[in-house]
């Protein structure tokens, strides 16, 4: 089902949680919405689900205008941050609650043959007759997943649906909702904080700031060409060094960096630790060492530059480099935003 | 391994807690007890068994049926609307609530009669439609859910105000109805707590005497209540009889407390772990 979301606006009390927002989704698409709190996205989920009313704009289910549906007749399977699962009720009977309140009556032996199957789907035979307290968090959402998609839901909705769990359960969950995603091709929106999830996980990435939608793409798009400093520090690391922009060229106090669209005046380059490179003698920005941090993939060292700006950069782990070394930082890539529309 | 604790240790708070339970409710009840035994079977029999407590039984355990049930209902939409709605006034009621805990029994049943009173505020209107209320089982219905009601306010409202929205969320986004959201998950959730309630509020009403003595006419056979009978029992120094009614109410109380136990683990055993 595509869903169209046309100028929703919310706001609640006085604070405008929701401005304009217009937004289509694709038939058996995964769509993630990424944003900082505050930023709106859950609300617009849950407008989505019928649980808020938007206050202007309409939202379309395929052809149908669904604003004003009531939630329980809206279609949506809705799966919570923190599960909502129903204590006194064995999985089984969370997983058959849609199907027992639902208006259209299923045989008792039917609605079993269905609970069955979506717990072979979630993969959690055999525990159908446990209580939601006796199984683990990863458990709990995959029951919460089957019982959202036992009433056959138009659309899936997702609030922040591995927020509350492990890291490492948290990936093998991810890897799982994308693979039974493509197994249903039931059209998907989640909303997440964590731009790694909302990267590894979605199609196509909407990324939210203040009840606005900043920019929207696949995550090859947000990632290779992100349209403002916000979207870049959102989706990483970043270092912020202030630059002045002269016909086209970004001068770092030293270092000119080619920036061809932009117009004269201060403007901020920012930069990933992978994108530098250190080396102790040549040429660069000239730096001094303040720390080595060591993971295990990288060496991340911590510099503080001749005019007083922290830089951090990732250099392969054999690197030989320590406190107080000097040296100097070579730029392999760059964004640069004018002062004035980045914002900052 | 030794845990380092707040209280001191096992052996010293065991041995207060249990001296304490000795002498304040096992002393007295078991002197009750004592007293009744001291009858024989037959003249015990006699005396519990006589159509005026019997009457008794039958006034004082229906009217607190009623007493709770009214209560229940009262109470639960009362403790809804405590916790789920903000209008202005709102800690003013909820302060009320506990106001049959502080008053007097006796001040209320003073009041409650000179309501109820034919020539009452409230009497002289029920009057009019041909409801007698004082003097009646209806006065002591009334005297008793009086007393209970905040038994069952002051269970249910912590639970409810735990109960997690998304719970009724989740049931909605599921084509829950309301009324199938309140069968299904609400009251599944507050019935150990209900039925906590229910028993305090009943177990009060069975036992409940000054409030109920000024209202209730306290006629024998029609509106004497069995805890009025044992003290007219006191009164007259007759002890084993008094005994013997009160030990009625003793093991009624027992029996009841029992099966709510049982119906409170029930209703809990999806908390039980692995």
């Amino acid at each position: 089902m595509k869903i169209r979301l046309d100028n929703v606006v919310k706001t609640f009390d006085t604070f405008r949680a929701v401005h304009g927002v217009s937004l289509d989704i694709e038939s058996g698409e995964l769509l993630a919405l990424l944003g900082p709190s505050g930023s709106g996205k859950t609300t617009i989920l849950r407008m989505v689900a019928g649980l808020e009313y938007a206050d202007g704009g309409h939202i379309y289910f395929g052809d149908e205008d669904a604003t004003d549906i009531p939630v329980r007749d809206r279609g949506v399977g809705f799966v919570f941050q923190h599960y909502a699962l129903f204590p006194h009720m064995t999985v089984a009977e969370n997983i058959a609650f849609g199907m027992k309140v639902s208006k259209v009556k299923r045989e008792k032996a039917e609605i079993s043959t269905r609970v069955g199957e979506l717990l072979r789907l979630v993969r959690l035979e055999g525990l159908g007759e446990r209580f939601p307290s006796q199984i683990s968090g990863g458990q709990r959402q995959r029951v919460a997943l089957a019982r959202a998609l036992a009433v056959d839901p138009k659309v899936l909705l997702l609030d922040e649906p591995f927020g509350a769990l492990d890291a490492s359960v948290r990936r093998d969950l991810r890897r799982w909702l994308r693979e039974i995603h493509d197994e249903l091709g039931i059209t998907t929106l989640f909303v997440t904080h964590d731009q790694e999830e909302a990267l590894d996980l979605a199609d196509r990435v909407v990324i939210l700031n203040e009840g606005r939608i900043v920019q929207q793409g696949t995550p090859q798009e947000v990632c290779r060409a992100p349209n403002s400093a916000f979207v870049v520090s959102f989706l990483g690391d970043a270092n912020r060094l202030p630059a002045e922009v002269l016909s086209g060229k970004a001068d770092l106090g030293g270092t000119q960096l080619a920036a061809p669209d932009l117009a004269d005046g201060p403007a901020e380059v920012y930069l990933r630790p992978g994108d530098l490179e250190w080396s102790n003698t040549g040429s660069g920005i000239a730096a001094r060492v303040l720390r080595v941090i060591d993971r295990p993939d990288a060496r991340r060292i911590l510099a503080l530059t001749e005019s007083e700006h922290a830089l951090e950069l990732d250099v392969p782990p054999e690197t030989e480099v320590g406190s107080n070394d000097r040296g100097f930082v070579q730029i392999r890539r760059a964004r640069i935003f004018s002062k004035s529309a980045s914002g900052a | 391994m030794t845990r380092r604790r707040v209280l001191p240790g096992l052996p010293l708070a065991l041995g207060i807690t249990l001296v304490y339970v000795a002498i304040i409710v096992v002393l007295p009840l078991g002197a009750l007890v004592f007293k009744a035994a001291s009858l024989g079977p037959e003249d015990y029999w006699r005396i519990v068994s006589s159509d005026r407590a019997v009457a008794s039984y039958r006034v004082t355990v229906l009217s607190a049926l009623a007493a709770t049930a009214f209560n229940l209902v009262f109470g639960m939409a009362l403790a809804w609307v405590l916790v789920r709605y903000r209008f202005p006034g709102r800690r003013f009621i909820d302060a009320l609530v506990d106001l049959p805990f502080a008053l007097p029994t006796a001040v209320a049943g003073i009041a409650l009669t000179a309501l109820f009173a034919p020539n009452g505020w409230f009497g002289s209107v029920a009057g009019l439609a041909g409801i007698k209320v004082a003097y009646t089982p209806l006065g002591i219905m009334i005297a008793m859910s009086f007393t209970s009601l905040p038994f069952i306010v002051r269970t249910v409202q912590p639970v409810l105000e735990d109960l997690d929205p998304a719970l009724e969320e989740a049931a909605q986004s599921l084509g829950g109805s309301d009324g199938s959201i309140f069968m299904r998950v609400i009251l599944p959730l507050l019935a150990p707590a209900l039925l906590a309630g229910l028993s305090l509020s009943f177990a009060r009403s069975l036992g409940e005497f000054g409030a109920i003595i000024f209202i209730a006419g306290n006629q024998p056979m029609s509106t004497e209540i069995t805890a009025l009978l044992a003290f007219i029992r006191l009164e007259e120094y007759d002890y084993q009889a008094a005994a013997a009614i009160a030990s009625v109410l003793l093991i009624a109380a027992f029996m009841m407390l029992a099966v709510t136990n049982l119906l409170q683990a029930r209703a809990l055993r999806y908390t039980a772990r692995n």
